[in-house]
């Protein structure tokens, strides 16, 4: 009996464990055709616009992935990225809509600089890691005043981030045009975060910086906490049924309150590596919207650590070849923003099909049963 | 005197924008789809606005060009949220990615890249007579431009529409229970349909009206948040439409204040009055939420049978 029972309970999560390994594929495959869709809609947008779409699409091949330096630069535009994507999807995987990542960006990087400007006599070792900490506390801090508007008043999350970005965008201006201005300077700047503070370079004489690493680490981390610990596991259970999450004992309320704080952090290190490795101090426009971008980049992933990583990594191609690709064929950096567009819309509706496919498929086999 | 009239003046003329974005929205909202797209909707009737008063030589053709994209945005939206049945917010913010991506690329193709366009044909002010001679407030109400009398007049046409007509009960009803409206024999795809279209046709007249008539120019990201913001009136308006007036008129009056306070060089920075209508939004959230006015199927796909 015992046994009996045993090899019923192997071969069930065998059948699972096919059945998801199956829709992993079909995801990805759907999701390779969406990309390559909305990439041929850009194509013939760039026809309409009088140039060879065959030169831009080379052109942005070569800015992104041609050589090992656009490569590098590639990376570069993937770390922030890689950051909004897991916001936006850890969120997701608790049944919340995180869109304001662009927000808590902002304020990771407000932190970030302060911590990185004004704590001084410290050795590299200890002040980067501080500062990077300072980045993912500001930004959580900010995320989860949303899940508090939520848990305490029953406002709705996605409203509030959206309204809570322009208020972060506004405030991070105001911080860089009073009180962290450069002193004896009247630009809308600060001053560049002390050398203590900086992210090394990955190589010399390139862009690429160890951020891109730390982003790497932290997919391991997003991966580790939600399918391998316990809050994770009622996190995604959270997710995927509230009601049925609630029977089983598992305290939704704090659930959110936690991952809105770490998506918040999350989005807020975007910010802050941003500052440290790249821009050096901060200024009122950081970010061409890797906020934003993280829908699409966690969407295509399908909302798991390996699609975000080649979700960031497409966007991050597009948005370093996307400037080679303005320069040599003047084909305006903008088109990606709608190509983007494209490949949210043609992501979501496969998904949907997909599982209108599927559903039709069990009805059948409920009919013959 | 002149102060007071210039400011309720300046204030009307700049929330008008948002108020047709968030009557646009309203309309929209009633009928149970959440739509966070609004900015890309202005952000393409911003310059299609400009584009055909520009080859047509009418401010008028230009705003039929605004409308018409709105429309087909509507279009776009309702197609993917309505018929395909995918998440409205994802669909709403790639419409906006869409937006600002779409408003950039035409720009430079037909405009190029460095050149700013200003000579084309724009809205002017109308002055009512003997209406525009009422002290204090007449100069200010009745000498407009005419898509500010036409967005200050929607809103008691919108809200008679809802409120005391059958065709506005039953687009209420799909918002609040699709199913019930359903089997009452309401064509809930059919109305969803028509709300979208016709209030992001809405939404882009805003649009249309920022870049011909309350600046004459386009530049690219114009429309700067307003359809955040729009989107904000219309839950601190607690979907109606006298509240999202009100919400749009207090919403500006905040950055009014400090355009005017800045002229007069006071210490307290634009960035922190900019912030203030987003702050009351979020508090507004915050305090009304448990009253739960917005529509009760708000967001949630509706599916027949």
């Amino acid at each position: 009996m015992r046994r009996a029972k045993g090899v019923y309970g192997m071969r069930q999560v065998a059948c699972i464990f096919k059945k998801l390994k199956k829709n992993t594929l079909l995801h990805g495959v759907i999701s390779f055709a969406a990309v390559f869709v909305s990439l041929l809609l850009g194509m013939v947008l760039i026809r309409f616009m009088g140039i060879d779409p065959l030169a831009a699409l080379a052109a942005l091949y070569e800015g992104s992935f041609s050589s090992m330096k656009s490569l590098l630069e590639t990376t570069v535009k993937m770390t922030p990225l890689l950051f909004t994507g897991m916001s936006y999807a850890i969120a997701y995987r608790c049944g919340l809509t995180n869109l304001g990542m662009e927000g808590q960006l902002y304020i990771g990087a407000v932190v970030g600089t302060a911590v990185g400007i004004y704590v001084t006599g410290l050795p590299g070792g200890i002040h980067v890691p501080l500062a990077i900490l300072g980045g993912f506390i500001g930004g959580g801090l900010f995320g989860f005043i949303a899940g508090a508007l939520k848990v305490w008043f029953g406002a709705s999350e996605i409203i509030t981030t959206v309204m809570l970005n322009t208020i972060a965008m506004n405030f991070a201006e105001f911080m860089v045009n009073g009180p962290m201005i450069e002193p004896s300077r009247s630009n809308s700047q600060t001053s560049p975060v002390l050398e203590s503070a900086q992210i090394g370079k990955l190589f010399e004489g390139t862009r690429a910086h160890w951020g891109f690493i730390i982003a790497l680490c932290f997919i391991v981390l997003f991966w580790l906490f939600l399918w391998r610990s316990k809050k994770g596991y009622e996190v995604r259970v959270s997710g995927l049924n509230r009601q049925a999450a609630a029977y089983s004992g598992i305290n939704i309320e704090e659930n959110i309150l936690l991952v809105m704080f770490l998506a918040g952090g999350l989005a807020g290190l975007a910010g802050c590596i941003e500052i440290l490795a790249v821009q050096i101090r901060m200024v009122p426009s950081i970010s061409p919207g890797y906020g934003f971008d993280g829908i699409a980049v966690a969407l295509i992933g399908n909302n798991t650590p390996i699609g975000i990583v080649l979700g960031a990594l497409l966007f991050g191609a597009f948005r370093a070849g996307g400037n080679r690709m303005q320069m040599r064929t003047q084909t305006p950096i903008s088109i990606v923003n709608v190509i983007q567009a494209f490949v949210i819309i043609a992501v979501i509706s496969s998904n949907i099909l997909l599982e209108k496919l599927d559903e039709k498929r069990l009805k059948n086999q409920k009919q013959e049963g | 005197m002149n102060l007071i009239s210039g400011y309720l003046a300046s204030d009307i003329r700049m929330a008008t924008p948002i108020l047709f974005a968030g009557l646009g929205l309203l309309i929209i909202n009633r009928s149970g789809l959440l739509n966070i797209g609004a900015e890309g909707t202005m952000l393409v009737s911003t310059l299609l606005a400009v584009v055909g008063s520009y080859y047509s030589g009418s401010v008028w053709v230009g705003l039929l060009c605004a409308v018409i994209s709105g429309a087909l945005m509507g279009l776009l939206f309702a197609f993917f949220t309505v018929t395909v049945k995918a998440n409205q917010i994802v669909i709403g913010a790639a419409l906006n990615i869409l937006g600002s991506g779409l408003s950039a690329t035409l720009n430079r193709i037909i405009f190029g890249v460095s050149t700013t366009v200003t000579r084309f044909d724009a809205f002017t002010n109308i002055k009512i007579p003997l209406l525009s001679d009422i002290p204090l407030i007449g100069g200010a109400l009745f000498n407009q431009m005419i898509p500010v009398y036409a967005a200050f007049l929607l809103v008691p046409a919108i809200s008679y529409y809802l409120f005391r007509t059958q065709a506005g009960l039953n687009l209420r009803s799909v918002g609040e229970n699709p199913r019930v409206a359903d089997t009452l024999g309401v064509n809930v795809y059919r109305l969803q349909y028509m709300s979208a279209i016709i209030g992001s046709a809405l939404i882009a007249a805003g649009g249309a009206y920022l870049s011909t008539g309350l600046v004459s120019s386009f530049s690219e990201e114009m429309v700067a948040g307003r359809g955040y913001i729009a989107l904000a009136a219309v839950v601190f308006g607690k979907y109606k439409p006298g509240g999202v007036m009100l919400a749009s008129l207090i919403f500006v009056a905040g950055n009014v204040l400090s355009n005017i306070l800045q002229v007069s060089g006071t210490p307290i920075p634009y960035t922190l009055l900019t912030m203030i209508p987003y702050v009351l939004t979020v508090v507004a959230l915050a305090a009304f939420a448990k009253g739960a006015v917005a529509p009760a199927s708000l967001g949630r796909p509706y599916k027949r049978g």
